[in-house]
């Protein structure tokens, strides 16, 4: 398949000819030692603004335009009736602040959503206040920390495994605790290094499993095992939900906490970045930590309950992201327990059916089946002076979204391929195919690529290098005032 | 004919679906997930859609709540901008050559942040207004390690009203000054840079975004030049080409958690950026005109009905003197909960009631007016509230 990207020479907004600046009279309404005379945004027609914007649509790709196994992003197909579901007034058009008997539906929904994902995680309880995955992972921490102090003991130590997410790093971090990085031992967990690292200190070990490399840590009891009998929490990072729905369970995994990331496995679309959501559920000594408020029916209807006096708090305003927990409670009633367990099974069958007929092409190192994603290195190809990103950019030519690159860390030149259960075997077929035929191409072809893009291949040191982040910074840099 | 499930599991060599869960020990399976079985799309649409049916929206019901969210008018435009489904089904743009669009549109959210605030430099978005000040006040400790790491102010203010001091509280201390605004009152006021701030961050909700009830929302971030590398969150610059071209790319991310780990300036990596989409939709159809329309509008229709309020017997309002964006305190003779109960049975929804965030203000409520409430929502809630006993 051969794809071309849209080009227009698309100016800036402020590039365009904007309409005189009218006045507007603040006599009496703003004190005038601060009111503003000026205001630098242009006035454009409206045909024009919504012509820049798809113009600039055009110039992009999403999930709906072609194949995007962005391994541990779980990109697959966003159903358009939760689309529909989320734009309705009775979502948008409702203040968080607004009486509880006028805001049943939004209430009962969380309500009922909460409960779902405890009995999907196998936790007894859930906040569905993050709004990632990341703040998810910080919210876990909280708890834990919150867990420990409450039983008298301070704990400062976060193990993880060295196929953990920034994310895990950078959300201890945040908190100052003290990371324990631990190497993993043919893809999986070092039950001896976990040993040793697991002491008093340890407030938690994080883990996802499957891990990142799609490998499942099946000695996952005793890696339990070690970190309670040290008195430490487990923590399960729920980014790879996907390969075990239907099929094993965080909570009967004895894992202490979970957060979903809502934007991969329950399908939220994501938007270009964000907004997720990040719900965390934790066993029943944590629940008493939860944020507040946690949504509770009684008597008189659903209701927020401030009243938990050994919470954390607050991780951000009011109560969640709604709009995405909406679409997330939609796209779980549509699938129900049943369609769940088959969304695992396809989506591990996709992933091993890509990597099986991949073996010859690239290098999968670590032996076994993986569950929903694998990690290839592009390590035989760099005698030819070809690496994993002139592999992802020629993969553009071809319509295809390359795999998350260089991630993780432990495999050299490595290409995470997650292709999900949405996909069918023909665009799986095809994906092989270019691939097969890409990493025998002549590497000049490599080197230049991507041809059929927007642009050509982005210097990225540059933008580093001299950081202009707005029309302000780029004139200035230009020279003009 | 066999299935293609059958056709890939032969082509492995394995029988079933079973075979590619024996790497999950027995100990830990279980047999099926405990939850209902599917409903078909349509089903599942008329459930969901009668469940919210109890939702009473503020199209059914005049509310007057505001406190950091707030119901303005959006333009259809920024909802058909944003349904660009190779916006909102893509991912963070980490491959800049296939994702122009989205990097365009984020740098030009940036820089109209950047043109509201008079500051430099702003990231693609927090998570919302609090986090985003939450984050501020980490980079603030970053910046300066005295006694005082930093000082927080907001224009306007919590009640409403605008702060007419910043430049007197920039002169009283060095510490890195962090001014919280509402974006849509900078088209009318002077912008936290010409007063020193350092970093600048407001809730963006009002940009473009309906309240959600409470999320998803737009945490907006910026700063001056000099804390470029100490700001948290997806950063996009403007670069070239190989070409020459002129073209945009995530930058700065040695600051972020992919590289930085435990390092990195913040956690924060699935973030708002649709909503930034919206927000920048919504500045380029208003325009800097319509923009500063909206905002005095705002504000005379607040003044007009706090002078409404305060014409009636039992209630003070504003509660505090001076110059006010679109909120205001209304103080009642007896508690408002009580108001709120008669407000309510009227179907009006009134304020946001103080007493629990400030319990010396249990006898009042902020209430907020956009351009949105039609006439007869205002004349129903000043008479509910003359018939409040
Ligand atoms: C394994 C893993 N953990 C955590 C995260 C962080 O989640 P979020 O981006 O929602 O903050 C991700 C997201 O990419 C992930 O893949």
């Amino acid at each position: 398949m051969s794809f071309r990207q849209a080009h227009w020479d698309e100016p800036l907004l402020i590039e365009k000819r904007s309409a005189p600046d009218e006045s507007v009279d603040l006599s009496g309404l703003v004190p005038a030692a601060i009111r503003r005379e000026r205001l630098g945004i242009p006035n454009l027609s409206e045909h024009d603004v919504v012509r820049h914007f798809t113009r600039l649509s055009q110039m992009n790709f999403g999930i709906d335009t072609g194949f995007y196994p962005l391994g541990s992003c779980t990109m697959k197909f966003n159903p358009k009736f939760t689309e529909e579901l989320a734009a309705l007034p009775t979502v948008g058009r409702i203040h968080p602040d607004q009486d509880e008997s006028t805001v049943q539906g939004a209430l009962r929904l969380l309500y009922e959503l909460q409960d779902i994902l405890a009995t999907i995680a196998g936790m007894d309880a859930v906040t569905l206040q993050p709004a990632a995955g990341a703040q998810g992972e910080y919210t876990g921490l909280l708890l834990a920390q919150a867990y420990h102090r409450d039983r008298g003991e301070e704990r400062d130590e976060v193990i993880l495994p060295d196929t953990a997410h920034g994310t895990n790093f950078a959300s201890a971090g945040m908190l100052g605790f003290h990371i324990v990085e631990i190497p993993s031992k043919e893809g999986r967990v070092d039950l001896q290094a976990l040993e040793s690292a697991a002491g008093k200190k340890t407030l938690a070990f994080m883990l996802t499993n499957p891990n990142t490399l799609g490998i499942f840590e099946d000695h996952v009891l005793e890696i339990a095992d070690v970190v309670h009998a040290a008195g430490g929490l487990l923590y399960y990072d729920g980014a790879n939900f996907n390969a075990i729905l239907g099929r094993t369970s965080p909570g009967k995994m004895n894992f202490d906490i979970v957060h979903f990331n809502l934007h991969k496995t329950f399908t939220t679309p994501h938007g270009g970045g964000g907004p997720g959501a990040g719900p965390v559920g934790v066993k029943k000594p944590l629940e008493p930590f939860l944020p507040v408020p946690t949504v509770q029916l009684n008597g008189r209807g659903y209701h927020l309950d401030y009243d938990r006096p050994k919470s954390i708090g607050k991780v951000r305003a009011w109560y969640g992201n709604f709009a995405l927990l909406v679409r997330a409670y939609a796209y779980i009633l549509r699938m129900g327990g049943n369609g769940l367990r088959e969304v695992s099974d396809r989506a591990v069958l996709n992933a091993n059916y890509v990597m099986h007929r991949l073996k010859g092409v690239l290098d999968v190192p670590f032996g076994g089946m993986r569950k929903h994603e694998f990690v290839a290195s592009a390590s035989r190809v760099a005698a030819k002076g070809v690496r994993t990103v002139d592999i992802a950019k020629r993969l553009m030519d071809f319509g295809y979204h390359p795999p998350t690159v260089y991630f993780p860390h432990l495999v050299e030149e490595a290409l995470m391929i997650e292709p999900t259960e949405t996909e069918t075997k023909e665009t799986l077929d095809g994906f092989v195919e270019v691939l097969t035929k890409i990493v025998d191409e002549d590497p000049a072809v490599l080197h230049d690529s991507p041809h059929n893009t927007s642009v050509k291949r982005v210097d990225e040191v540059r933008a580093a290098r001299e950081p202009l982040l707005s029309w302000r910074m780029a004139k200035r840099a230009a020279g003009g005032s | 004919m066999p299935s293609e499930e059958d056709e890939m599991l032969h082509a492995m060599g394995l029988r079933n679906i079973d075979d590619l869960f024996t790497d999950i020990p027995t100990a830990v399976r279980i047999p099926k997930l405990d939850l209902p079985d599917g409903l078909p799309e349509d089903a599942v649409v008329s459930r969901v859609t009668s469940m919210l049916a109890a939702n009473r929206t503020v199209v059914d019901m005049p509310t007057f709540l505001g406190g950091g969210l707030y119901d303005h008018f959006i333009p259809a435009s920024v909802r058909a901008i944003t349904s660009r489904s190779e916006f909102y089904t893509s991912y963070t743009p980490y491959q800049p050559e296939l994702s122009q669009g989205m990097l365009q549109a984020l740098w030009e959210y940036q820089s109209l942040v950047c043109e509201l605030t008079c500051m430099d430099g702003a990231n693609t978005s927090m998570y919302d207004g609090s986090t985003a000040l939450g984050e501020a006040a980490r980079i603030a400790h970053r910046i300066l390690s005295d006694d005082v790491c930093g000082v927080y102010v907001e224009n306007p203010n919590f009640f409403g009203r605008f702060e007419e001091q910043l430049e007197d509280i920039r002169r009283l201390t060095k510490a890195p000054f962090v001014v919280g605004v509402n974006p849509i009152a900078q088209a009318v006021v002077r912008p936290p840079g010409d007063f020193g701030a350092d970093i600048v961050i407001g809730e963006g909700q009002p940009l473009g975004s309906h309240a959600n009830f409470g999320g998803p929302l737009l945490g907006i971030f910026a700063c001056r030049q000099e804390h470029i590398r100490k700001m948290p969150g997806r950063v996009i610059g403007l670069t070239r080409d190989a070409a020459g071209q002129r073209a945009f790319c995530m930058t700065l991310q040695t600051r972020e958690q992919h590289i930085r780990r435990e390092k990195a300036m913040s956690n924060i990596c699935t973030n708002e950026a649709l909503l930034a989409v919206a927000a920048a939709s919504y500045l380029s159809v208003l325009g800097g005109n319509g923009l500063r329309r909206v905002a005095s509008e705002n504000i005379r229709r607040a003044k007009e009905l706090a002078s409404a309020i305060d014409r009636i017997e039992a209630f003070t309002a504003p509660l505090f003197n001076g110059a006010h964006f679109n909120e205001f305190v209304v103080r009642s003779q007896k508690p408002y909960a009580s108001v709120h109960k008669s407000l309510l049975a009227k179907g009006v929804h009134g304020g946001l009631s103080l007493g629990r965030h400030l319990p010396e203000l249990e006898n009042a409520a902020l209430f907020t007016t956009t351009g949105r409430h039609a006439p007869d929502a205002i004349e129903r809630l000043l008479k509910a509230l003359r018939e409040v006993r």
